[in-house]
């Protein structure tokens, strides 16, 4: 009986001493997701990762001009793709502040995964990002090469004249994203 | 010196890389068909086609369009105004000043090619960044739609 006592408590110890290293881990990597939802909810990415059909522009988010629609791809209405106006990159600065931006592939999200995510509470910001029914069907890897690599993602840092870079340096962002993704990208709990 | 092919043709201009595409065609190419606008892709004036796809010409430097792509400005849309999307305009007498009209039916074409008959949905979107001063919207929808009958 004494000696299964003893081993009890070296168990219930050892567990204890485990739980609390995993959720050391768990604050790492929730407090790396609080950089990851501060990127992904600037208004570089929030602008059009937005519920409706409608894109926002600049810092302010307001509606985009002239009505333009996300269309079934994301690429614009078929008469009116976003590529009309937004090149592969920003114009030269001789065009001045007002010249759209551009980068690769200028688009929202396709119609049939939107990825919402603008005024999302982080909890559900973060069961977004993983959900790989939403999501376009990306893993950790992937998602973390589309936030590493991703062209358009990437203009988020260099958007041009008079409109503010996503506020995370990029290597900074992308280590917090790795960090909160290697610990199995655990989710805050809902704030009641 | 830049190659770029306008209208069918392949033409060598002497013109700075980030010239905008609308002052090569027009001081350059001397095409006065397409208009400067707002320049900042406000308005849809300037619009051309850049491998069947709209694309504002003012905001465009012309090194952008220099490898390959097939410009069309609306001198080439047709020789002799015979492009469904003319022969509805003239039909229905959709012109007020003109100015926005050259971009207008450029919008138009593009779309039509996409969608052969266009929803009215499908319409205003495809010319909602064409701004027409005189308001002519009214003619403009029922034109792209004779135009579709045209084909």
């Amino acid at each position: 009986m004494k000696r299964h006592l003893v081993l009890g408590t070296v168990v219930l110890l050892g567990l204890g001493g485990y739980a609390s290293d995993l959720f050391a881990e768990d604050q790492e990597a929730l407090k790396a997701f609080g950089t990851v939802q501060k990127v992904f909810q600037s208004p570089r990415c929030q602008n059009c990762h937005i519920p409706g059909d409608s894109p926002l522009q600049f810092d302010a988010g307001i509606p985009h001009a002239m009505n333009v629609v996300r269309g079934m791809d994301g690429k614009g209405a078929a008469g009116l793709p976003c590529a009309t106006c937004h090149a592969e990159s920003n114009p030269p600065a001789s065009y001045g502040p007002h010249a759209p931006p551009g980068a690769p592939h200028w688009s929202l999200p396709p119609a049939a995964h939107k990825m919402a995510w603008i005024g999302l509470p982080s909890d559900k910001l973060c069961a977004m990002i993983k959900d790989r029914a939403s999501n376009g069907d990306r893993d950790f890897a992937a998602l973390l090469k589309h936030v590493s690599e991703d062209k358009l993602v990437l203009w988020g840092w260099n958007p041009g004249a008079g409109r503010a870079p996503v506020p995370v340096p990029h290597d900074i962002f992308v280590a917090q994203f790795k960090l909160w993704a290697d610990a199995g990208g655990p989710c805050p709990v809902a704030q009641m | 010196m830049l190659t770029l092919n306008i209208n069918g043709k392949d033409q060598e201009l002497d013109v700075p890389a980030d010239m905008p595409l609308l002052w090569v065609l027009r001081d350059v190419a001397h095409l006065t068909g397409t208009k400067f606008g707002c320049g900042m892709a406000q308005c849809g004036a300037c619009t051309v086609h850049v491998d069947g796809a709209p694309l504002r010409s003012c905001i465009t430097p012309a090194t952008a369009v220099a490898h390959g792509q097939k410009i069309l400005t609306i001198e080439g849309l047709s020789t002799d105004g015979s492009h469904p999307v003319q022969q509805a305009w003239a039909e229905l007498d959709v012109v007020q000043c003109g100015y926005c009209q050259s971009g207008q039916i450029m919008s138009a074409a593009a779309l039509l090619a996409k969608i052969p008959k266009p929803t009215d949905s499908d319409i205003d979107q495809a010319l909602s960044g064409n701004i027409c001063r005189c308001g002519t919207y009214p003619r403009i929808r029922a034109a792209v739609k004779r135009a579709a009958e045209i084909g």
